[in-house]
């Protein structure tokens, strides 16, 4: 059975029905799992102290938020091109929460700055990246909204996600040129691929997974209302046609 | 392509078309700024280059929804859209129209507002030359982005918001320029970027447009 | 509670900041999805009766 088969929405809805209870179950124990060991059962770092516990919940999120873009840009393409509406409604289902979890890398990534550097807020490369990345996500959600026609929108938004991947790797290089340029030498990086011992690894793994869990799950849940929400329009429109 | 051209320069020229009005906001920012900031000729210097070209950007973005605005509203668009010369052409003649219009009086006024904000002797050329390097894809990142909104009544502010994080990276390596250019260091990485990003631009962006154009005239 | 030392500000307000956004997300994406599947169930049983 051709995966492309899922790109029909009766059949996603049946297929995401029954996965639904599965993922959502497998989600809420990788998260409890991880939090609850990293928080609870892990040591304090010799140069960060209790700081470094933020780890569990900014790398997750911080990957998350670049993996929905980069999910969003896949499902874009298909809609390009293969014209599935499940695909582009997905599409629209993950940027809430994309969004959202730039967010939260965004204010753990400042707090957890807040010891290290003295400052609520501070423009380094990687923070940086991820406020324009927030503000990518602004603009595709925002696009959404603003049209009224579902395919117009479908095909406007997927057009804008990948002239933004470009422009979003670009800045991803621009900010780092850009840091560099002004403070040469200090790296004021969190530096999250720092050797990270086994001690941290095993329940970062976990929460990582949670989150890659709790994106699949959001996403099957999000979708299938806007299938629906799609499916009403239609009604609606029907109706007013009379 | 060049009837075009002049015709979009015409209608841009004559009262109402908004010529000298991004002109106008550059001098107010550059104004602004300083009321802002203190009068204080060091600090300004510093700030000089980014705030040059911050407000650069701003004066372009003004004119963006411009582009296709008066073409939509009176069917003309349709007709670019199903004549001869392929939309991509037309979508980049509306481009250099722009940059005539907004994009290279800018670079030519901004060394008049490098003295007010005090920038420092050897910036000016590096500003002029960093802003007729990055001016044009400033016009084609807008195009674009007029041409997403471009089916939408109050359009001006998503615009903003669409087009403005696209601006960054060419913001940052020219505002680079001008810093590095005028502190005597080497500007050979910021200006090649800068080139590289303004050619990219300007060789695939008048695609996704016209791509965008023709999903808004179905 | 782990001794979290000078760091019980910072840590504790990351962890609250993230599970906020998070249960506000979840909550948000439960509410939509209620309610659209409820206006569709009416716009559904409208359009059945009518058409029958």
């Amino acid at each position: 059975m051709s995966l492309w088969e899922y790109a029909n929405p009766k059949k996603f809805m049946q297929t995401s029905a029954w996965v639904l209870p599965w993922v959502t179950g497998l989600a809420v124990l990788a998260l409890l799992g991880g939090l609850v060991w990293g928080f609870f059962f892990t040591p304090d770092d010799y140069k960060q102290g209790a700081t470094v516990k933020i780890i569990y919940l900014h790398v997750p999120a911080a990957m998350m938020a670049i993996n929905a873009w980069a999910m969003m840009l896949v499902t874009s393409l298909i809609w390009l091109i293969r014209r599935h509406h499940v695909s582009a409604l997905a599409a629209r289902a993950a940027a809430p929460i994309g969004l959202t979890f730039t967010l939260i890398a965004l204010a753990t990534g400042a707090i957890w700055g807040q010891p290290m550097w003295g400052t609520w807020w501070a423009w380094d490369p990687r923070l940086t990246a991820f406020l324009i990345l927030f503000l990518f996500y602004l603009g595709y959600i925002a696009l959404w909204e603003a049209i009224e026609d579902p395919d117009t929108a479908a095909d406007l938004t997927s057009v804008l996600c990948l002239v933004g991947s470009v422009f979003a790797v670009l800045s991803r290089y621009a900010v780092n040129f850009w840091n560099q340029g002004l403070h040469q030498g200090a790296s004021l990086s969190l530096d999250k691929e720092e050797n990270v011992s086994d001690v941290y690894w095993l329940p970062l793994l976990l929460c990582i997974a949670g989150f890659v869990l709790l994106f699949v799950t959001l996403v099957l849940l999000r979708t299938r209302t806007e299938i629906r929400a799609r499916r009403l329009k239609a009604l609606i429109a029907r109706e007013r046609l009379g | 392509m060049i009837a075009l051209l002049l015709r979009d320069l015409r209608l841009a020229v004559r009262s109402g078309g908004g010529f000298g009005l991004g002109l106008a906001f550059f001098l107010i920012v550059a104004v602004l700024v300083p009321l802002g900031v203190g009068p204080e000729g060091g600090t300004l210097g510093l700030i000089a280059p980014g705030i040059l070209w911050v407000a650069a950007l701003l004066a372009c973005l003004l004119s963006l929804d411009r582009i296709f605005a008066l073409d939509a509203e009176d069917g003309s668009l349709e007709l670019l859209a199903t004549a001869p010369l392929p939309l991509e052409g037309a979508v980049a003649v509306k481009a250099v129209a722009h940059w005539l219009t907004t994009g290279l009086p800018l670079t030519l006024a901004a060394p008049v507002l490098g003295v007010l904000l005090n920038l420092p002797a050897d910036g000016y050329g590096w500003l002029a030359a960093s802003l007729a390097l990055g001016t044009p894809a400033l016009s084609v990142i807008g195009t674009f982005g007029a041409a997403l909104t471009v089916g939408l009544k109050r359009g001006g502010l998503l615009l903003s918001l669409l087009v403005l994080p696209l601006y960054m990276p060419t913001l940052i390596f020219g505002a680079e320029i001008v810093r590095r250019g005028a502190e005597g260091m080497a500007v050979a990485t910021p200006l090649a970027l800068l080139a590289g990003i303004t050619a990219g631009a300007l060789a695939l962006l008048p695609f996704a447009a016209a791509a965008a154009i023709r999903v808004n005239l179905r | 509670m782990p001794d979290l030392g000078k760091y019980a500000v910072a840590v504790l307000s990351a962890y609250g900041a993230s599970l906020v956004l998070i249960l506000v997300l979840v909550l948000a994406t439960i509410r939509r999805g209620a309610r659209v599947r409820r206006q569709l169930r009416e716009v559904e049983a409208r359009q059945g009766r009518e058409h029958g």
